[in-house]
């Protein structure tokens, strides 16, 4: 079970990196796809077999396919990877890369500085997170309802496009 | 089954974690950003996880379920703004949007 976590791990930190690198937006998704893969057997070797199943559905299924759509709306061609290769250059990422450095040194020694003990996985499965979920955690199962219903009526409200309605023929004579 | 040490899941949620806060940083485009700004979510999500499978409660899996909320919600609003964007403007630079134009 170690052995997978580790491998697991790797994978995602793999595909991670392959995400923010690549020029071309599909093959980006296609590698958050596998790095979702990657951290839902994470989730199973840390035993929690439900939220493994929630980050394939959610991540890796609903939030990786609504982008890809919304790519293909945006109709992007070869040009746009030329500009991506533009904008990625040396000198634009060398001092974030140093700052980011800089932060995860920092949490590395924060985390390897403490002492954890090691305690057996102990899968807890979903009959025990529901029985939490509609328990004590109810009034926050209300909110997370009330904030999906202002994403959707947000997204709806800025998805809308204001088209100019105007019969063809009344756009014929204002061209003329 | 074996334990895997709480050591090496922080490590792991913090590497992923940076690397989505790199890749905010270093990317122009809008849509790379909101990648990296779902990485950066996920990640502090597994932090949660490895919480929760220390003391072997359900609590850790329940804020996952509330940030995976959170993430959709976010995801839906941020695209239909990339749409309007794009419209308005037609490329997906975010220095484009710089200016409000009040």
């Amino acid at each position: 079970m170690e052995l997978t976590f580790y491998i697991a791990a790797a994978v995602a930190i793999l595909s991670t990196v392959m995400v923010i690198t690549r020029y071309n937006m599909i093959h980006a998704l296609l590698y958050l796809v596998v790095s979702f893969l990657a951290i839902a057997v994470v989730f199973f070797t840390l035993g929690a077999p439900f939220m493994a199943a929630l980050e394939i559905i959610i991540y890796a299924g609903a939030i990786v396919v609504l982008i890809i759509f919304v790519i293909m709306m945006l109709n992007l061609n070869a040009e746009s990877v030329k500009t991506e290769e533009e904008w990625l250059k040396p000198r634009i990422w060398i001092g974030p890369a140093i700052l980011s450095a800089v932060l995860l040194a920092e949490l590395v020694y924060i985390f390897t500085a403490a002492e954890f003990q090691q305690t057996a996985v102990v899968a807890v499965d979903a009959r025990l997170v529901g029985i939490a979920l509609f328990g004590p955690y109810m009034l926050g199962v209300q909110l997370c309802g009330m904030l999906l219903m202002a994403g959707i009526v947000g997204a709806y409200h800025l998805g809308r496009q204001n088209k100019k309605v105007i019969h063809r023929f009344l756009e014929k004579e204002a061209a003329q | 089954m074996n334990g895997v040490s709480m050591e090496a899941g922080l490590l792991l949620a913090a590497i992923l974690f940076i690397l989505g806060l790199f890749g905010v940083l270093i990317r122009r485009n809008i849509i790379f950003m909101l990648i990296s700004v779902e990485i950066m979510l996920n990640a502090a999500g597994l932090a949660f996880i490895v919480a929760g499978m220390r003391w072997a409660q359900p609590d850790g899996q329940i804020m996952f379920i509330f940030i995976l909320t959170m993430a959709a919600a976010e995801v839906s609003v941020g695209l239909a703004l990339i749409l309007q964007l794009y419209h308005q403007l037609k490329t997906l630079d975010s220095d484009a949007a710089s200016r409000m134009r009040g």
